[in-house]
């Protein structure tokens, strides 16, 4: 049924390389090139099946990518753009030197330091928890992940309220409940303070996530593993270290991978929670940034210099985290 | 091994962790209801109360009423289904080729797909923009579902390529017996055997057009083509202290979410396991 009986004879001088003369290869050449047309008249169905998604693809996705490195080049003119000034790296070179900039990549980066390891740390809690012969193991999952399921904006308002100066609820409860501060604290008016509940809705939007994935990991390990350890009079502590988590290093590896993109992502909450980097333009995160040099100031190559560097750092984190954390697992 | 009284306690402290946990998730969304039925003068009263002193419906009927909610809701409804049913049937045909039949460079356009799920979404917004304004797709709801299919793609095709590889060739070679053609395949077999991936794509793409904010943001600058995100935190920047109306909204945007949810859960966890063991 396989498609391949293809004109086989062309090729078969090859099969004597010393007497392969120039016309032999030409025979060859010919023989599969018209091979390779013939396939490819022959499997045109596939080709219609792709035809609409690779459009769309190319289009909407390759055809920005390689047009947006072009603009990072330009001091690029949004209405003229035969206009634009090339400016070779001149772009990168600015966001380098840009306190702005590194002020940006660095809340980005204490971000990720700190909202990733958050959400695996209270995940893996939960997971293990859930993992217990348990009552009502399906609310409790539905309920951890509410918080998933809502929109950015939402849960984004929602913390701006809590953590609202005058009558937030984050303040009633530190000042007139547990009494550890004296003054109400001004969470979104300083560049700092602004990255707690910045930090804390990241953590808590995130933790069903990977709570549910590493659930399904745990329920994937044998129990006779648990038993047998059990029987050798394991604790529960070395339980957890010797079977527990080199079983679950897998998940692991890909949650952190996949939560460390989506940190150094970090865009709606800080675009709506800073107003765009308020103030002074001291808490921005990169993408807030780029979203401000190109739709409020109309530099559109600086902006795409940007998010270029970004996806840069982005595919070089993930190849080191895949290479540094898949190693261990071989011991 | 535990004592049967060890056993217990160790149950009880196990629930009443995962009754705190759900207190820390819960409290935010309660207070978020608590506050969409308070009218403005009590939501910015010290101590915050969780129940409210005279609840009111005001904020709900300003919202539906008066600020062309319905039609954000309209817009959001209206992109998320024409985004979900596209998607299904683009991303459908592609699995079907990439799973099921052999063509010259096959490897090559799968693979260039896949860049398409490390890419982040954001960084295209500026490109995307400017070819969205070239073939006039601004300030269209077209042009948000245009591009919301194309972000689905990648992900939903692998996702549905991994469904369709699992049904069994002899049944194919049934069709073709038959005389049947691969759209007799496609239509007859593939797609009634894998109605649960089908399911899964069309909740997760479901979700993420009704909650896309990026794009949207950038894209629609008419305020009558709004779509529900958009027209929630322009909300909150057009009355600062309006935080009844913005949760009142909210609330409303967030009942289609939590359906699908509740409704779809067991699909729910398939999808996330066939991203995660694959990805």
């Amino acid at each position: 049924m396989e498609k391949r009986p293809l004109s086989r004879g062309v090729n078969s001088p090859s099969r004597h390389p010393s007497k392969v003369n120039l016309k032999a290869l030409i025979d060859i050449i010919k023989g599969t090139l018209i091979d390779i047309v013939k396939r490819i008249i022959r499997s045109k169905g596939s080709y219609l099946f792709l035809l609409p998604g690779m459009s769309l693809f190319f289009t909407f996705i390759l055809f920005p990518m390689i047009y947006s490195l072009r603009m990072s080049f330009y001091k690029w003119n949004i209405v003229n753009p035969a206009v634009s000034k090339f400016m070779g790296i001149g772009n990168y070179i600015r966001a380098l030197n840009d306190p702005i900039f590194i002020r940006a990549a660095i809340n980005t980066i204490v971000y990720t330091l700190i909202t990733v390891p958050g959400q695996i740390f209270f995940a893996l809690i939960v997971a293990i928890l859930l993992d217990q012969k348990i009552k009502g193991r399906t609310f409790f999952r539905v309920a951890y992940y509410l918080p998933v399921i809502t929109s950015w904006v939402i849960v984004t308002l929602l913390f701006e309220y809590l953590f609202n100066s005058q009558a937030g609820f984050v303040n009633f409860v530190l000042k007139d409940i547990l009494h550890i501060v004296g003054e109400k604290i001004m969470w979104l008016a300083d560049p700092i303070l602004v990255m707690v509940p910045l930090n804390l809705l990241g953590i808590w939007k995130g933790v069903g996530w990977s709570a549910v994935i590493l659930l399904a990991a745990l329920q994937s390990i044998p129990a006779d593993l648990y038993e047998a350890a059990a029987i050798d009079g394991a604790n529960f502590w070395r339980k957890f270290t010797r079977i527990t988590l080199p079983l679950l290093r897998p998940t692991l590896v890909f949650l952190v991978v996949v939560l460390v993109i989506g940190g150094l992502n970090v865009y709606i909450s800080g675009l709506l929670m800073t107003n765009g980097g308020n103030p002074l333009d001291l808490s921005h995160f990169i993408l807030t940034l780029m979203y401000e040099k190109t739709f409020a100031n109309m530099d559109f190559g600086y902006g795409s210099a940007i998010s270029y560097i970004l996806t840069i750092f982005v595919l070089i984190v993930s190849v080191i985290q895949i290479k540094l954390l898949q190693r261990k697992v071989e011991y | 091994m535990l004592s049967r009284k060890e056993e217990r306690i160790l149950r009880i402290i196990t629930y009443i962790v995962l009754i705190c946990g759900v207190v820390v998730v819960a409290i935010p969304f309660l207070y978020m209801i608590s506050t969409s039925i308070k009218s403005q003068t009590y939501t910015f009263e010290y101590p915050p109360r969780l129940i409210p002193k005279n609840p009111t419906l005001e904020n709900y009927v300003e919202a539906l009423g008066k600020d062309r909610f319905g039609l954000y809701f309209l817009n959001s409804l209206f992109v998320a289904t024409i985004t979900t049913i596209s998607t299904i049937v683009v991303s459908s045909l592609m699995a079907y080729a990439f799973s099921r039949t052999s063509f010259p460079g096959k490897e090559i356009f799968f693979y260039t797909l896949l860049t398409g799920m490390m890419i982040p979404s954001t960084m295209l917004i500026i490109p995307q923009f400017i070819i969205a304004k070239n073939l006039h797709l601004l300030n269209s709801l077209w042009g948000l579902i245009i591009i919301y299919v194309t972000m689905s793609l990648s992900m939903q095709t692998f996702l549905l390529r991994g469904f369709f590889e699992v049904i069994p060739r002899e049944l194919e070679e049934a069709v073709l017996i038959d005389g049947g053609t691969q759209w007799t395949i496609f239509f007859k077999i593939i797609l009634p055997l894998t109605r649960p991936g089908l399911a899964v794509v069309a909740i997760f793409t479901f979700l993420y057009s009704w909650d896309e904010f990026p794009w949207a943001h950038v894209a629609i600058r008419n305020i009558s083509r709004r779509t529900l995100p958009v027209a929630i935190a322009l909300f909150q920047n057009q009355y600062l202290t309006k935080w009844g109306l913005v949760f009142a909204a909210s609330i409303v945007a967030l009942i289609p979410v939590i359906g699908v949810f509740v409704i779809f859960q067991k699909y729910f966890i398939r999808g996330l396991m066939s991203g995660a063991i694959k990805g």
